[in-house]
């Protein structure tokens, strides 16, 4: 081995767009990311057993105490669905926060940054990861919710645009956790701090229980809650019960303000959280 | 004569604590920079503004010919870092490590590939390339990450005390890889709190104690400001010592001292270990027996005292286990 140094590091750095090596870097980083689960298989577990637990509580245990209209028992399974499935991709936040947390202050993040990658793509890439989790956790909840009586029942363009809706959505608001991880001393911290934000966002919303069932003076926010639009908006696309509480505008438009939120999040959390991860430590 | 690093003035504080004090910097091409210093005196501060990893409050910096702070991703494209710590990914393979650098590196596929297989071969790590990093020694982790530095075929290497921590055999074979490094022309700044370490591989050294430069040169230069090697006889019977030291005087380089209480006498000498066995051989016979004669290296400890007035214990109080760690692989 006697050239290792000699040839110049440039003549297969082709040149190429910033947006190309940007797509590029983040795959790379994706990649590690998908390889990393496969190695902790224990973390997807985790990350599936919970929201399977909560469909199973409330259609089971709880459910049969809240009344969202006709139907009954059957009727909430179907309302409770689309919940879940809003919930858990707020949870899945709180994983992305330790996540970025925890990696930001190892000596990785020191590589990353000597490399002629785009900086930024060291988020795209997690991000883009925590995507593709969010995405299978997503699908075998669904299954989960049909074996317990959730049903689909507008057409398929309908249930896609709902599809699409979560993954927006799960993708955008990873970019608030990444954000927040980047501003945690340490993992401990960032656990708890990645999770505080996200209770009153699940719990203050539609989730398990209509908007009637809370207090007036919360019924705005719950109204306005991203989390809540998202859900209602599923409700409708899959054609759950959807109980209103009057024709406000979130209730009268919820898919395209979930769509709003989404692009709201990005714009504002994207370039935040690239802008902290360039400063961290410098 | 081209400089592959140039940096002047470089100045970095963390709130009260002054880590950097305004500290010149300059790395001719092919040549070999060791930075010497004890815990907290800088190195990995200078190493990491150089690297493009910090911001400097003051003072440039330019590797390769870029500007560290407005070409940064030039400055990447021609470096390689081995950091203190490991910078590699547990949860990944060695192999898995490197074709991930690799790629980030924008090599194709392929050739991110057969550049890992080649420096885990070159770097003795191919049975264990398949692996979890998790189950890898510390002298395995180093190496790896040391050759992950490498995939982009570096110009300018940064080595942030790349034998802390190992035991001497790795440390050797850390030595003969960084040697042939510097063989094939890539410019080496290496910091390390072991002079000997700077004296094996560098071909001239910065001094550094709290922000400051304190002292450069060569290793031969900063030696002899030190006092150089010593040759340290202990005699069997106190009677013998002055007799001892005006025999042997004229192997030394400067007057011997001597300490009849524990029989000791220090010659200063030039050709270490051709001196020892022509001590050996006069005082055999003039028939005056040894108890003890040992070779003593200058250490960094004697260029401090000799260069600050004060031993490196100083910063050991702020880091007691590291500093042990350090004074023991030395002695
Ligand atoms: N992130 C930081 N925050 C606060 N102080 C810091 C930080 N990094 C370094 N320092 C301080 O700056 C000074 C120089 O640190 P630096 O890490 O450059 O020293 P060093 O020579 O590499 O030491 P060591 O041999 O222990 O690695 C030290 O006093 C250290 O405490
Ligand atoms: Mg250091």
């Amino acid at each position: 081995m006697s050239t290792l140094t000699s040839q110049s590091a440039k003549e297969s750095t082709a040149p190429r767009p910033r947006f190309g090596w940007l797509i590029t870097d983040s795959i790379s980083v994706s990649r590690r990311h998908l390889l990393k689960i496969t190695r902790v298989p224990e973390s997807l577990f985790f990350a599936l057993i919970q929201p399977v637990m909560f469909v199973l509580l409330f259609a089971f245990v709880f459910g049969g105490a809240i009344d969202v209209g006709p139907g009954g028992a059957q009727a909430y399974r179907e309302y409770l669905i689309p919940g879940i499935l809003a919930q858990t991709v707020m949870f899945a936040v709180a994983g992305i926060t330790v996540g970025i947390t925890e990696d930001a202050s190892k000596g990785i993040m020191d590589r990353f940054r000597s490399l002629p990658m785009r900086p930024g793509a060291v988020l795209t890439g997690h991000t883009l990861a925590s995507l593709l989790q969010n995405i299978l956790v997503i699908a075998i909840l669904s299954i989960t919710g049909l074996a317990v009586g959730w049903r689909i029942h507008n057409g398929f363009s309908d249930a896609a645009l709902a599809y699409l809706m979560f993954a927006s959505f799960a993708y955008a608001i990873t970019w608030v956790g990444a954000w927040i991880g980047l501003h945690m001393p340490n993992s401990e911290v960032a656990g708890t701090a990645g999770l505080a934000w996200i209770f009153p966002f699940t719990f203050a919303s539609n989730i398990f229980t209509p908007v009637a069932t809370m207090p007036t003076w919360l019924q705005p926010f719950v109204l306005w809650n991203p989390v809540s639009c998202l859900a209602l908006a599923a409700r409708k696309l899959f054609g759950n019960p959807t109980p209103l509480l009057g024709d406000s505008f979130p209730e009268r438009y919820p898919v395209q303000l979930s769509f709003a939120y989404c692009f709201l999040l990005l714009a504002i959390f994207a370039p935040l959280a690239v802008r902290a991860f360039k400063t961290r430590n410098k | 004569m081209t400089l592959a690093i140039k940096a002047s003035g470089l100045a970095k504080a963390y709130g009260d604590v002054i880590a950097l004090n305004g500290i010149d910097i300059e790395v001719e091409q092919g040549t070999v920079l060791g930075l010497l210093g004890p815990n907290g005196s800088g190195k990995t501060t200078t190493v990491r503004i150089l690297a493009t990893l910090l911001q400097a409050d003051s003072g440039t910096a330019s590797v390769g010919g870029f500007d560290v702070v407005t070409q940064p991703d030039e400055v990447r494209s021609v470096i390689g870092l081995t950091g203190q710590y490991a910078a590699v990914d547990e949860y990944l393979t060695g192999r898995e490590n490197l074709e991930l650098f690799g790629r980030l590196f924008h090599l194709s596929k392929f050739d991110a590939a057969k550049r890992a297989t080649e420096l885990l071969d070159r770097f003795d790590l191919s049975d264990a390339a398949d692996r979890g990093i998790k189950g890898y020694s510390g002298g395995m982790r180093r190496r790896l990450d040391l050759a992950a530095s490498l995939i982009g075929r570096p110009n300018v290497l940064f080595l942030d005390e790349p034998t802390t921590g190992l035991d001497p055999r790795s440390r050797q074979g850390m030595w003969a890889v960084i040697e042939d490094l510097i063989a094939e022309g890539t410019t080496v700044l290496l910091t390390t709190q072991y002079l000997e370490e700077a004296d094996q591989l560098a071909n001239r050294i910065v001094v550094l104690d709290h922000g400051n430069v304190i002292a450069k040169g060569t290793s031969n230069e900063l030696k002899s400001q030190v006092g150089g090697d010593r040759i340290e006889i202990v005699v069997e019977s106190a009677g013998d010592v002055a007799k001892a030291a005006d025999l042997i005087q004229e192997f030394g380089s400067a007057p011997a001292t001597t300490e009849e209480v524990v029989k000791t006498v220090l010659l200063p000498v030039a050709g270490g270990s051709t001196a020892i066995v022509n001590i050996v051989r006069k005082l055999d016979e003039n028939k005056i027996a040894i108890a003890d004669i040992a070779l003593r290296r200058p250490t960094l400890d004697d260029v401090f005292l000799s260069l600050t007035g004060h031993a490196t214990e100083v910063d050991e109080v702020a880091a007691p286990a590291k500093g042990r760690r350090g004074r023991k692989a030395r002695s």
